[in-house]
Parts: C-alpha cells; structure tokens; sequence
C-alpha cells in the first residue's frame, strides 16, 4: 500500500494562506514586533573602488535617537571574517564573500561601510545622512569592453563544466549551406520582489541568536551565522514564514544578514534593518551582463551540423559567480560539432547572482534568436526548423531524457496560438490599425534539480495531521501545494492537513531556488505522510482490537482519514479512533527523502514552447505585446491555479528582460542611476496582454516520487527570444541587445 | 530624511505667512515630488506648511468661455472634469497619460505645475549637479543622459522637465495665478519657466513664498480639436521619451490657427512657435505636419545617449497633428 489517490494534488486548489496574506496576517521579516527593538539604516559607498580613509561620525552620535555608529574602524571583530580573502571561491552561494565593516576596503558603489542604530527608523536615516565619509579613491574597472581581454576561465558554471567540445566544428561549417553568426548582449538586471531585504535579530545571552529574514534557504542562513559567529548551529535560528518575493537575490546571504546579526548584540537589543530600494542595486546580487557569439550552422534542409555558443559574463573583484548562458546550447538541439565556453570579466560591481533562470534566460535568448535567424536564411519555418533538429536523447551526454515533451509543446503552441497564418516575410502582416503585426516563437527549457529534504508528518488524536518542514515560500504556493500533497499522502481532506514551514527548528530542507522546492521538499511530504499513514495501519493491524485486526495491508486504504478494507469500504476505523484507543499523543513520521540514481541514468529537463504576437506602431517604435501562448511539459502539476499564476508570472519576466529590465552604471562610478522602480521598469499591468498557458500532460516516474520537475523558472525562458522574433518579423529589424527598446527600431 | 515641523494651512493668509519669510519652509500640496525628494535629502525643508485644506478645489467656467482651475483641484479630478474633456481634451488626455491613478489622485494642479525633473543625478546627492548644487557640475553632460532634454538645454543643465500636464497647459496658453507678498499676479505660462541657462536652480518666476492659487485657461474655440500623443517606454506609469500636445483650428482643410507644445525633449515645458508659424495658411496634412515637425525640432542638441530624441519627438509631432485633425472641431 504506497500509492496514493490523489484527491487533492493537481486540483486548482486556493492559496491556504490567502486569508492571511490579504489580511495582513502574514508577517514578513521586517514586521515582527519585538520589545525593545531597534532601528538599524546601512550607510554605503559612493565610489566604486577605494578605501574609506575616514568616517566623521560625530553629528551622527549626537543625533537625537542614536544608539550607536558603527564603521570599519569601531565595529567589532567577527569570529569568522567572511570579507574578501584571496583564494578560491565556490560560487556557492552559502560562500559569498560579504562587507562586514571587517576592513576599510571598498570593491563597488553603493557597498555597506556603516551602520547607524537609533530608535526610531526615521532617527537612524537622519544620522545615516549626518555621517561625512573621506575616501582614498583609485580608478574602477566599470566598462566590460574594456576588460574583456582580462577575462579568465572559471573552474565550472554554475555545477556544470565551464567548457565543452564535440565533433568536429570546421567540418561541420564545411557540410553547411548556412551559417548564422551574431553577438547577442544582454545588460545587467536586478531582481527587485516587491519586498525589499530585511532582517530583524534577536540575541538570547551571547550565544544564541535568532533572525526572522527575508529569504529563499533559512538553513543557508543559520549555516552562515553559525560559521561567522562561531557558534553552533542549533544555537542559530532562521525564521521565514512569509517572504515577498524572491527569483534568486534571497538565495544567498549576504551582508546586512551578519550586519544585523552584529548590531543587535554590540546594542544588547534586537535590531530590525531593512534595505531601501536603492540599496538593493548592488549589495544583494543582480544578473550580471552577457556578451554571448552564436554560431550555428546548418545544412539547407535545416540539419544543423556545427553549433558554438562563446559566453563572457562579469563578476565582482573579489568573489565569483558564473552566468550558465551556454548551458541551455548544450542540450537543446542536435548538433554533432559542437563548442561552447563561460569567462569571466572583473568589475567594480557587487557579486551578481542567481536570477530566474541563471543562464538559460540569457542563453534562450541567444541561441533561440539565432535559429530565428537561421530560419530566415534557410528560408524556413522556425518551428519546422526546431523539429528538424529536435533532440531525441540529450545531445551532450547521450543520456535518454527522463520524459520531454516538446514536440508536443510545438504542436499545441502553435495550434492555440494560430501560426499557421503566419506568413514568414518581415512586415508582411499588419493589424486593422495600421500596425505592423508580428509573430514569433521560441522553445523554453529549465533542468530538473532536486536535493536532499526532510519533513515531518504528524497525525493528532483529533483526527487532524500536522506537516512539516523548514522550506520557504516565495510566494509561489509552497504552503499550498505541500497541503495537498501531505493531505494526499495521508488519506485526508486538505482542510484537515496544517503544513508550516520557514524555520530552522523545522526538518532540514534545501534553498527555494533552480526550482526544486516542489521535487525536493515535496518528495520529502509525500514520503512523510506515506510514512506516518503506514505506522498507522501497522498499529491497527497489530491491534486486536482494531477491526482491521490481522488484515494484510496490501488490503487497505485510507480516506478522509478512514482506515478500511478496500474491498469492503464500510469496514475500517479513523485515525482518530485509533489514536484514542491506543491512548498514544501522535503518530509521527519524519524522514529525509534524496536523489537516487536517475540523475545518473536521464537527462532530467522540463520543455515548452512560446509563441508571441506583438504590434508595433510603424513610425514610434511602440511595442505592444497583443497576446502570448505558451505550452509546457513540466512533469506534474501540483496545483493547476498557482502552477498556472507560476507559469505566467515567469513569462510577465521575460517581457520585463525583453522589452525593459535594464540597470544602468553611471559609466564613471559605477553608481547604478536608476536605482528606484519609477526608472527601473519592470512591466505593469498595461503591458501585459493575455497569457494562455498549457500543460501538456506529462507522466514522467523517473524524476521524482512527486513527478513534478518544478514550475518556478521555465515561464521566463525563451520568452525573449519570441518577443525579439516577432518584433523582427513585425519590423525587419534584428534586436541582438537587450532590452529591445523603441530607440531601437526606429 | 532631515526633521521637520509640519502644519495645515487653515487659510490662505495662514499659508502665506507660514512661508514667506521664513527660510527653510516649504508648502505641501499633493506630496508626489516634494515627499519623494525629502527621503532622497534632495530637498531638506524645516517646516511644511500643509496647504490641501485650502479651498481652491473647483473648476469653474469664465465669463468670456475660459475656465479657471484651483491650484488644489486633483489631477484625477481635472482628467475627468466634463468641461475640461470636451472643450480642452488636450488636457485631459495629458492627464490620464502621467503618473499612475494613485499618483494623479494625490497630485495637485498648482504642484504639478512645480513638479522637478528626473534626472538621475538630481535626485543623487552624491553626484555633481548645478540644479541641486549651483556651481558643482553637470553629471548628466558626460554620464547616462537617455532620457534628457535636447531644447532649452545649457552647458550647465540638460535635465528634462517631467511633466505632461504642463505641456497641456503650455499649448493652451494658459495663466498661472499667484498670491504673494506683493498680492496677486497672473502669469501666462511661456513666461513661468525658465530655461537653465547659468542658473539652473532657477527654475521659474515665482518669488519665495509666493503660492499658485489658480490656473486659467483662455476661451480657445478650436481646442475641442486638440490632442496629447506621450511616447514612453512602457505601456503606462512612466516619463515621456517624447510628447506632443497640439491643437488645430482648420478651416476648409486649411490651418487657421495651431498650438504645438513638447514634453520630455525640452528643459522646460517646450513651446514649439516656430512649428506653429509653419503651419498656418497650410493645407492640413502630412506635408505641412512634416515641416512643422522640422520646424519644432530646429536646433535640437543631443548627448551621447539621446540623440533618438531629435527623430522621436519630430515624429510625435507629426502623430499628434495628424490624430488632432481627424477630430471634429
């Protein structure tokens, strides 16, 4: 007796925390109201390379409400430095080399160099402004043309090898009748969720301390913490119950988690800081800019016969992180010669991070604009073009695919979308108005991934289960999906299921990013419940008792919380019968679920495919998205509605980084100019026009016990690149640099 | 954010006596620039004296067919005034197209018309900038100037002036009332703003202390044949790249009369006489459109980033007028 009815995953199940959250019940990091708290404000750098030679804080310390002034030259010393040391770094977002006020060294504009404490919030901004900085300036490296001849080879990108080589790329060149080469650029982006980063801590004595923060791994928290102050970890922890929004910039910990950590205790009080939005341009992680050279070769049927992808990204001056841009070119389309390649660029910027598809949003972007372009030399239709290619096993590594669904995904998309009256030729169709009309499509693609995860599953003697563990929801529809799942397993009705998360205390689980919370924790829920339902029936049958006394368990089931003979439905008992007269408080199961072997045996990859419809006014250069289609195969879905919201919240970014995501350093210090989000533009509801999404269905029992291969990525991958396809068949005008703006085409 | 004391205004002599005279007071109207500029320490005024209580909140027509606006009538209120819709849609278009509904619900018509630029370094207190600073420098000349202006500018400022319902007004010719220590004056509008010229903090006529009371628009008889055209890089809630407010007075298919105003290419709200004065005693249609859009754009300077603005804004012109003549007058 394992498998499950699935009575509740799958079905477009309501947000369990809805109520709360448009309530104003949930509280987030920066809303937890401790006694005696204080306010903390970072003071940050205005030059992008240098040092602080002096820090006048005398206003400041007089400034009413100011409790302390902290700089490099009075902060105390850490037990565990994590500043800038020489020596490799991981990449691994728990390693980030933080500014801790450890030293005076300044690495990038806007970088924390103090810490005012106060009161009141209002009291610690106005001192923070009172505080006269002397720098020792040097001469920045800003501008990524320019250093490109420094750039080095990184030992891998992101977990996969910095490199590769197949085939033979001059023959390959040879046999093709047409041959695309273009760069393709793509500038830096940041994440900017609705909630800004903050942290609030909490010191019990000297040893143990607790920080309620806004973040995507709760664990990775306590394990920095625990490391920096030298403690142990079950004296560190992480509270994260709600969190506004995430897409990889709360994935690491970075400086103001320690910087609250260290107040809190140097004050003896707890001490909330929050970021302003202008502080997250630059301390918290952003996609770092790209310049990626495409080539892609093909016969005149569409064979491709030699492909490369040559990718260059920057990273900050003192630690490390790889954009992945090639990644997707390596198992997206046969191409029997094949190079790709990732080098880094210093610069004097804060270290860039995991945002939304690390790699394959700007690597989609590339490599699908690039068979768009192929498509036209060949004079070709781009879907058939992707078919004639189509990648039957993982053309990198020979391994078959877990399940793959894109073929499917083409047909449906373009079904639904209508690409058939297309007609092929740039500014060959135009809307009743007058507008060029423009049709375009890409294929989408994100990695499965899944890690090690733990939870609990309790079931109580009133007849309810209690779930948990310390996983995160972005805002994505964990707690709601893990309900499910956990009341599934467990033979009851969701309503009778309570699953809490974000908490350190809580079974160990893996950061909320690549989007595995859902294979990953969920295998985890699934496992627990199954557990805690077998310990169960295990008591019943062993219980004279129990009418089910000495039945085989292969014979039952369990329903909205009845234990009973399958073949005899009305013959059985609930939990709660059995819970009483066994006078026991629980039955608990927690178990850790991990990857096997697949990962070893499949590639493991979620497909789609996305067809865009856009209208550009011929003589302003306006682009207007008319409608978008997208269909995916993505394993199971657990909830159709927020799969759904998933879905289209990922393609709503992908319009952002298409059409306008764009962070701009002033070229002479590196300060980012449109640090707000009045003049970083994100789209609004305006620009959005109607988003159909599909599911194909997609039964994949390789991946995971769940079947899921998670949702939270693969919306914005090749969205791009369709908006750039069909602004180019609206216009005539090929956009290799993002965003695509209306100076651009006019 | 530096303390400060704040006060309601109960009347109009309360306001006026609350600020003139008093350095380091400002009023507050609607909040949407000054409450902003605040948290940047951009702006650090001592005491604001809060003047939405006073009751300048009508819209009410002239005798003689104008129509005088209340410097505290909403900028939602004004968009939708049935009046302003049907006799002066210019305005009411220009409206809708800024801001976001919060904002326009905020905002006031008198500080609308004070509204501060956008510039990047402006609102940085940590980069040079001769409007913020006099005498510090000009960020913006050598640093990223996409969306700055290329009329009006001077080698110390290019910094664009932000608003879209000022250009509105500026194509209707409209009269700004004051009330000051020297009593009321009327202002018409080409007159308020100055160009940065040396003194790019100086940003109009208005004396310390001085309080907008009114906006008044003329009797115009062919703006019912007038329109707004914004182009931005979003679809809503963002800055012109480029707008054009015009009206046309056409007779037989021949242009009487015209009023061109630009946004979001000029150092002030940009009156375009010259491209007016081409346009009448023409045939209306795409060829007099064109040359009046030349006209407008005579002696445009660009920087490294903006120099799309020139083509943009010439051809938002043209859209503008041709949209405006497809109206029945």
């Amino acid at each position: 007796m394992n498998e499950t009815m699935d009575a509740a995953v799958g079905k477009p199940m309501d947000r369990v925390d809805g109520r709360l959250k448009v309530t104003g019940g949930a509280k987030y990091a920066a809303e937890f109201p401790l006694p005696n708290l204080a306010h903390a404000v970072m003071i940050t750098s205005t030059i992008a390379k240098g040092r602080v030679a002096k820090m006048d804080t005398s206003a400041a310390d007089a400034a009413p409400g100011v409790i302390k002034v902290l700089t490099p030259m009075n902060a105390p010393r850490l037990p565990n430095d994590p500043s800038y040391s020489p020596g490799g770094a991981s990449g691994r977002p728990q390693d980030r080399k933080l500014s801790v006020l450890q030293n005076s060294a300044v690495y990038y504009n806007n970088e924390p160099i103090g810490l005012v404490i106060a009161e009141t919030l209002e009291q610690a901004m106005h001192a923070a402004a009172l505080v006269q900085v002397e720098y020792k300036e040097e001469k920045p490296a800003l501008n990524m043309g320019r250093e490109k001849k420094n750039a080095y080879k990184p030992k891998a990108a992101n977990q996969e090898p910095t490199d590769t080589h197949r085939g033979d790329i001059t023959s390959g060149q040879r046999d093709a009748s047409r041959r695309v080469e273009q760069t393709y650029t793509t500038p830096m982006e940041n994440h900017n969720p609705m909630e800004p980063h903050a942290t609030t801590a909490v010191w019990d004595g000297d040893d143990r301390l607790t920080v309620y923060d806004a973040t995507q791994g709760v664990f990775g928290v306590q394990n920095v913490l625990s490391r920096i102050f030298a403690l142990p970890k079950s004296n560190v922890r992480c509270v994260s119950y709600f969190v506004g929004g995430g897409f990889g910039c709360k994935g690491s910990v970075w400086s103001h988690i320690p910087l609250a950590a260290m107040a809190a205790k140097s004050v003896g009080r707890p001490v909330k800081l929050s970021l302003t939005r202008a502080q997250m341009f630059g301390m918290v992680g952003y996609r770092p800019q790209t310049e990626q050279d495409l080539m892609v070769a093909a016969k005149s049927d569409g064979a491709i016969t030699a492909s490369s992808h040559a990718s260059w990204s920057n990273t900050s001056t003192f630690d490390e992180f790889v954009e992945p841009t090639a990644a997707v070119t390596r198992i997206l389309y046969e191409s029997p010669a094949q190079e790709t390649s990732h080098r880094l660029v210093r610069l004097n910027y804060g270290t860039p991070t995991f945002m939304r598809a690390p790699g394959e949003s700007p690597g989609t972007f590339a490599i699908e604009t690039a068979m768009d372009e192929l498509a036209y030399s060949l004079k070709m239709d781009p879907v058939q073009l992707r078919l004639r290619n189509y990648a039957e096993v993982d053309p990198e590594s020979k391994k078959p695919w877990s399940s793959k669904s894109l073929r499917e995904c083409y047909k449906v998309g373009a079904e639904k979308f209508g690409w058939d009256k297309r007609t092929p030729a740039p500014r060959s169709m135009t809307a009743p108005d007058g507008r060029l009309l423009g049709m375009g499509m890409a294929s989408a693609t994100y990695p499965v991934r899944r890690s090690a995860a733990s939870a609990l599953a309790r079931l109580l003697p009133d007849g309810t289960a209690y779930v948990q563990a310390g996983t995160q929801d972005l805002g994505t529809g964990t707690y709601t999906i893990m309900t499910q799942i956990a009341a599934d397993a467990l033979g009851l009705p969701v309503e009778r299921v309570r699953f809490e998360l974000g908490d350190t205390e809580m079974p160990e689980t893996p950061v909320s990013g690549g989007s595995q919370t859902a294979a990953s924790t969920g295998s985890a829920v699934k496992q627990a419940g199954l557990a805690a339902r077998d310990q169960a029936v295990q008591i019943a049958l062993a219980d004279p008792s129990s009418p089910l006394h000495g039945m085989s368990a292969a014979d039952l089931d369990v329903k909205n919380g009845m234990i009973f003979v399958k073949a005899q439905p009305d013959k059985g008992e609930t939990y709660a019968e059995l819970i009483a007269r066994q006078k026991l408080p629980k039955i608990e199961a927690k178990i850790q679920s991990k990857p096997g072997e697949e990962k070893n045996q499949y590639a493991l990859h979620s497909f789609g495919a996305v067809f865009v419809e856009v209208l550009v006014d011929p003589d302003l250069g306006e682009i207007r998205l008319n409608r978008i289609v997208g269909a995916y195969g993505a394993g199971r879905i657990l909830n159709a509605k927020t799969g759904r919201s998933q879905l289209i919240g990922g393609v709503v970014y992908g319009v952002g980084m298409a059409m306008m995501e764009h962070t701009i350093p002033d070229p002479r210090t590196g300060r980012i100019v449109n640090r707000d989000l009045g003049e970083y533009h994100v789209p609004v509801n305006a620009d959005i026009p109607d988003i159909d999404i599909t599911f194909v269905d997609e039964v994949d029992t390789i991946i995971n016990p769940v079947g899921a291969k998670g949702i939270g990525e693969i919306g914005i991958t090749g969205v791009v690149a369709a908006i750039g396809n069909a602004v180019y068949h609206a216009t005539g005008v090929r956009v290799r640099d993002l965003p695509i703006t209306l100076d651009k085409i006019i | 954010m530096h303390p400060f004391s704040y006060r309601q205004a109960s009347d109009e002599q309360s306001a006026l006596s609350g600020v003139s005279g008093q350095p380091g007071a400002a009023y507050l109207a609607g909040g949407t620039t000054l409450i902003d500029l605040m948290k940047l320490d951009v702006q650090k005024p001592s005491q604001l004296i809060d003047i939405t209580p006073l009751p300048w909140t009508k819209i009410t027509e002239l005798p003689g067919g104008g129509v005088s606006i209340g410097a505290m009538v909403r900028n939602s209120d004004l968009a939708h005034s049935e009046i302003i819709m049907t006799r002066y849609p210019v305005l009411s278009e220009a409206l809708l197209s800024g801001a976001s509904p919060q904002l326009r619900k905020m905002a006031t018509t008198g500080g609308n018309l004070l509204q501060r630029t956008r510039c990047y370094y402006f609102r940085d207190i940590t980069t040079p900038c001769n409007k913020r600073e006099p005498g510090s420098g000009c960020s913006a000349m050598d640093g990223y100037n996409r969306i700055h202006a290329i009329l009006g500018t001077s080698k110390h400022c290019i910094a664009t002036h932000p608003s879209d319902m000022c250009v509105a007004l500026t194509a209707l010719d409209a009269t700004i009332v004051t009330r000051g220590a020297k009593g009321e004056r009327r202002i018409p509008i080409n007159e308020f703003y100055f160009t940065p010229g040396d003194h790019p903090e100086r940003e109009n006529v208005l004396e310390p202390g001085e309080l907008i009371t009114a906006v008044e628009l003329p009797a115009m008889p062919f703006t019912g044949r007038s329109h707004y055209r914004k182009v931005r890089d979003r679809a809503s809630y963002a800055f012109a790249l480029s707008s054009a407010a015009v009206a046309l007075d056409i007779q037989g298919g021949v242009i009487k009369d015209a009023r061109i105003a630009m946004g979001g290419v000029g150092t002030k709200p940009w009156r375009a006489l010259d491209a007016e004065k081409a346009l009448i005693g023409k045939t209306a249609g795409p060829d007099a459109y064109k040359a009046a859009a030349e006209a407008a754009l005579h002696g445009a300077k660009t920087h490294k980033d903006n120099a799309f603005k020139v083509e943009l804004a010439k051809r938002t012109v043209i859209r503008a007028l041709t949209m405006a003549a497809q109206k029945t007058a």
